[in-house]
């Protein structure tokens, strides 16, 4: 019987091999914690009596970067403290998510990753075992260089066929977790797989492994092939490159079949990631604010789709546009193409790479009763800083075409 | 870890995310627990906010706490003085959280009770009783690393008391 990619890495981790439903006490490769989460995993590590992170420890300011308040700078102040310190890496604001700078520069096949951040998921594009947890399970490893978890049963999700133009990961994602619904996932490991992931790039895979904890899952997972490689060699790291594959025996507790090549775009109702339609079915829906960015679409490929629509237009006057690099890498790479150049002259506003709008702490909170297009990965009621305003989920590519209209367009019609 | 719980409900639907048990934009107070805590559940429910009292229990639907890591929707019904939550499913990383900080999760069906019954629980028969309506459920029981952990109080009175993450040998 073979092993799914999330017992492989696991198995190969401990030196032995484990199943779906074995608790395991296993050693951990990285971990990494931000503002909202590393004060209180500083805490608790101090609780701890140690005076040195046991593992690489990362500390990011990413959600509210630059500092909005008082409160938040000192925050900041106090994890690069420790950083310097006790050895930890400290990323300062404008660095960029912590997501997207784990991709870029630490993230390699077969490791097992834990983030005080529900999205640590991300990096299971790159087949590492990566998951959210909370601040003092991070605290824990930092002092123990080990976590326990349960080895997750896994749902195979099979994607077949070519993506038709304007049809993105984003809505494979969006239209899995429709089907899945909100906890159809839950404690399980998702792992993409099928001719459509193959054809993926890194960056692509990252928007479906970051919303795998949209289904509740504990982790989404990619094999490591060589897109995988070619991404490493793009950020200079070629040498952290292995493949690594499910066995094709593999059991898993079930699979999903998909069709990319009759896939619409698709777009998350407000208030619940799970109401998904495609966009022929949305019907007249006017939007007072777009927002591209976030750790599930503010990557290069994304600005560039958005780009491709918003060149020689003009955003809609009803309309707002914001547009968030995910990384100061993206936002350096999306400058010399002269991408940001387009958003600006179509009427947009470029914010500094970090988490931006997506969590409603210091930028662009919609009023009460607006609504907004957002790439990010989550539309609960309040996400974005008000209760009273509504969330729609899409893709770059919908949101630039929304932001052009005014309303929730289609953008094959940008085609 | 006392026996017999009794206490009232506050009921909640499905799906309640973390970010209605305390929204991103108290982001700032999550120094001074005790202030953040004066809101916690607020946005679903703002009278919970203002009165739930210690002792009390929040039941709810399916896929309770789903959403983002953050420790803080966990430890404010803890500051609260929550007695438990009861759901007939958590999002994992809730669960986990709920468990680390001493907050006993209970994986239970909740259909026909509401804000304000009496409820009893008996948690190691494994049993709720609404006793304002008279039903009686029954729930699972935990699995041991995480019985193991509630019993020391949380994850970190549970490290320091055995000096690592060990479970088998401390039930
Ligand atoms: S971009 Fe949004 S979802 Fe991603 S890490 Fe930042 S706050 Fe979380």
């Amino acid at each position: 019987m073979g092993l799914t990619l999330a017992e492989k890495i696991i198995s190969h981790r401990l030196g032995e091999t484990v199943r779906a439903e074995d608790i395991v006490v296993v050693p951990v490769d990285l971990l990494l914690a931000h503002e909202g989460t590393g004060p209180l995993a500083l805490d608790q590590f101090g609780l701890l009596g140690k005076a040195r992170p046991a593992t690489q420890t990362l500390f990011f300011s990413d959600h509210a970067a630059p500092a909005p308040r008082r409160e938040l700078a000192n925050v900041q102040k106090r994890l690069r403290a420790f950083a310097e310190e006790r050895g930890a890496r400290f990323y300062r604001p404008g660095e960029g998510i912590c997501h997207q700078i784990v991709a870029e520069e630490w993230a390699r096949p077969g490791q097992i990753i834990l983030g005080a951040d529900s999205h640590t998921c991300t990096a299971g594009a790159l087949a590492a075992f990566a998951t959210g947890m909370g601040s003092t399970d991070i605290a824990v490893a930092m002092a123990l260089g080990e976590t326990w978890l349960r080895v997750p049963p896994t749902i195979r999700i099979e994607v077949e066929g070519s993506l038709p133009p304007m049809v993105t990961a984003k809505d494979v994602i969006l239209h899995i977790i429709g089907h899945l619904g909100a906890d159809g996932a839950n404690y399980r490991a998702l792992e993409f797989g099928g001719s459509t992931v193959a054809a993926m790039s890194v960056e692509e895979r990252m928007t479906l492994c970051n919303m795998a904890v949209e289904a509740g899952a504990k982790t989404g997972l990619c094999a490591a092939d060589e897109q995988t490689r070619r991404f490493l060699r793009a950020h200079g790291r070629e040498e952290d490159y292995r493949p690594l594959n499910p066995d094709p025996d593999a059991v898993y507790e079930h699979r999903v079949h998909l069709r990319a090549d009759r896939l619409s775009p698709q777009v998350a109702f407000p208030h619940f990631v799970d109401t998904v339609r495609p966009v022929e079915e949305v019907g007249d829906v006017p939007i007072d604010q777009v927002f591209i960015g976030t750790c599930t679409n503010g990557r290069l490929s994304d600005l560039r789709v958005a780009a491709q629509i918003l060149r020689g237009r003009r955003v809609h006057p009803g309309t707002r546009l914001l547009v968030c690099p995910a990384s100061r890498a993206v936002y350096l790479a999306a400058m010399q193409e002269g991408l940001l150049q387009i958003f600006v002259e179509a009427g947009g506003l470029v914010l500094p790479p970090g988490c931006g709008v997506c969590v409603g702490i210091h930028q662009g909170i919609p009023a009460d009763g607006e609504r907004c297009l957002s790439t990010q990965n989550r539309n609960f009621q309040g996400r974005m800083g008000n209760p009273e305003a509504e969330i729609y989920l899409a893709s770059p590519a919908t949101a630039a075409a929304t932001a052009v209209c005014g309303r929730i367009a289609d953008p094959r019609e940008f085609l | 870890m006392e026996r017999i719980l009794r206490g009232k409900v506050w009921r909640f639907g499905d799906n309640i995310s973390t970010d209605h048990i305390i929204p991103g934009r108290y982001y700032h107070l999550r120094g001074d627990l005790r202030a953040l805590a004066e809101h916690a559940l607020e946005d679903a429910d703002p009278e919970f906010a203002r009165r739930a009292q210690p002792g009390d229990f929040v039941v709810a639907g399916k896929n309770f706490g789903q959403g983002s890591s953050r420790e803080h929707a966990a430890l404010v019904l803890k500051e609260r003085g929550v007695a438990a939550v009861i759901a007939p499913s958590f999002a994992r990383i809730f669960f986990r959280n709920a468990v680390n900080v001493g907050l006993m999760p209970i994986l239970c069906e909740t259909e026909g009770f509401e804000t304000g019954d009496e409820i009893e629980v008996d948690v190691v028969e494994g049993r709720v009783r609404n006793l304002t309506r008279n039903l009686e459920r029954t729930f699972r029981p935990l699995p041991p690393v995480m019985r193991a952990i509630l019993e020391s109080g949380g994850l970190i009175p549970h490290v320091l008391r055995y000096g690592g993450l060990r479970w088998q040998d401390t039930l």
